[in-house]
């Protein structure tokens, strides 16, 4: 069978990363693309994150993608991609129970604030204003009105559809071994499914990137680390809010379906998962229900219907690496979210899009997640 | 997973006179909802579900799934076996969360 293996643009890996860049650089002009994905789309951490589009509590490199993000993308993306994303703009509370969880928190929100965010501390009895059916232990919170959630499911499988409704390529079922330089630049993808060749190629493939880039070369120091989320049943609508802890125990919302989409770690996951498998880690689910519970006591006859587990990808200073790579001219990499890329994946989209047509990203400033930023000790 | 090339739908939706019918009891999702997710591009029982949140419900997908997966099959014109099947996901029946959460035996109060 001959088949089309060549294409202006080969993306490597198939989740919300790659399927929002597609859908950038075809409403740019450029649907010769082809998108090579191992499983299905957006199989990884872009259908099993809990959704969260916040500000609030990042790190100040990656916070212009997330301010762009909620500014001028999120309020229209439905409208945009055709499809219900579910993103409510209803605002953030960062959840504290203790001083220690408070100086945590303040230390954040002064780090926001002087980057121009709007957040600031509130009383637990204010944040229980916001959010009444929170118990009496949180004596604090931070609180950004202009945080909020969507579905990611959704919004990963949008992109997806409306970058195929614009002619891209997506080749799922197909493993990616490696890239090869022509010529002293990037050119050939190795795959189970024989080479597929390409003027540009982007790396965006979550933890196993690394082997990937290796292959001509580049590391970047990027490991993986499991994490949960779980869903209750339908409930009565209650809150709209996103929530997180300042100990980052558990973080999640109500959906508009109604179920509590709910994720955290139960500790020392780096140790304990090295499993190639995708499977929940058994203590999980109980800590994360004992976590909720504590902050939440209304949910406790709530029932959980379904848990799952996915990989972060885990940079060694906890931003993501987005940029092209001089020293293999064509190769433009995107990965390292450490479990905070939905929210800004459709900014990521633009900016990657523009590193790879104009040479830099010139709309959002991503001048700190270059990826020679790693440096061995003086 | 099998290979899959996916592309642009080149034909327009065409209704079918029982695509109300319900395929999903949980979330009742109708047989139409989920030809018009196929049509639109998604190919595995697993898309499906993330898109239309057939199989998502209380039984988990253990009434539908069969049914869901002969519909794609059906559509693409493909065997049964290249649709993949609803990833398994504890627990096996929903659990209470003040149960789930009880774990940890507090051996103080044992005594």
């Amino acid at each position: 069978m001959i088949e089309k293996s060549t294409a202006s643009v080969i993306i490597i890996g198939g989740g919300i990363m790659a399927c929002a860049t597609a859908y950038n650089l075809a409403k740019r002009g450029v649907n010769d693309i082809i998108v090579l994905e191992k499983k299905e789309i957006g199989n990884g951490g872009s259908c099993r994150n809990a959704g969260g589009v916040r500000q609030s509590a990042r790190d100040v490199r990656e916070l212009p993608l997330a301010m762009y993000a909620v500014k001028n993308i999120w309020p229209y993306l439905g409208e945009e991609l055709e499809a219900d994303v579910e993103y409510r703009q209803d605002g953030n509370l960062r959840l504290g129970k203790t001083e220690e969880h408070l100086d945590i928190l303040e230390k954040h929100t002064a780090k926001s604030t002087s980057a121009g965010l709007d957040v600031k501390m509130i009383t637990g009895d204010e944040a229980r204003e916001i959010c009444p059916y929170m118990s009496k232990e949180v004596i604090g919170a931070s609180w950004c009105p202009t945080d909020g959630h969507a579905n990611p499911l959704h919004t990963t499988l949008a992109f997806y559809r409306k970058a195929l409704s614009m002619g891209v390529t997506f080749i799922s079922g197909v493993t990616v071994y490696g890239i090869k330089k022509v010529k002293g630049r990037a050119r050939i993808v190795e795959t189970d499914d024989g080479d597929y060749e390409g003027e540009k190629i982007l790396l965006c493939a979550g933890y196993e990137s690394r082997k990937i880039a290796d292959t001509v070369g580049i590391d970047i120091p990027v490991e993986k680390e499991l994490s949960e989320v779980m869903v209750t049943e339908m409930e009565p609508q209650m809150f709209s809010v996103m929530l997180g802890t300042a100990e980052s125990d558990f973080y999640g919302h109500q959906t508009k379906h109604g179920s509590f989409v709910l994720g955290g770690m139960s500790g020392g996951e780096l140790y304990r998962t090295k499993s190639e498998r995708f499977a929940t880690y058994p203590l999980t689910a109980s800590c994360l229900c004992r976590g909720v519970i504590k902050y939440f006591p209304v949910l406790k006859d709530a029932k959980i219907v379904r848990t799952w587990a996915g990989w972060y990808d885990v940079t060694v200073d906890k931003v993501p690496v987005i940029d092209n790579i001089p020293e293999v001219p064509g190769l433009t990499i995107a990965f390292g979210f450490c479990g905070h890329g939905f929210g800004i994946s459709p900014a990521v989209g633009i900016a990657v899009s523009e590193l790879m047509l104009d040479g830099n990203s010139h709309t959002i400033d991503i001048s700190n997640l270059n990826y020679d930023r790693f440096k061995a000790k003086a | 997973m099998s290979k899959i090339i996916r592309k642009a739908p080149t034909e327009p939706f065409k209704p079918q006179p029982d695509d109300d019918l319900i395929i999903c009891r949980c979330e009742e999702i109708t047989k139409g909802e989920i030809r018009r997710a196929v049509h639109d591009g998604l190919r595995t029982v697993n898309e499906i579900k993330r898109w239309t949140r057939a199989g998502m419900g209380l039984c988990q997908g253990q009434t539908c799934q069969r049914n869901v997966q002969n519909i794609i099959a059906r559509e693409l014109g493909i065997s049964v076996a290249d649709v993949g099947m609803i990833t398994g996901r504890a627990p096996v029946r929903p659990v209470v969360m003040e149960v789930y959460a009880n774990d940890v035996v507090d051996k103080e109060e044992q005594r």
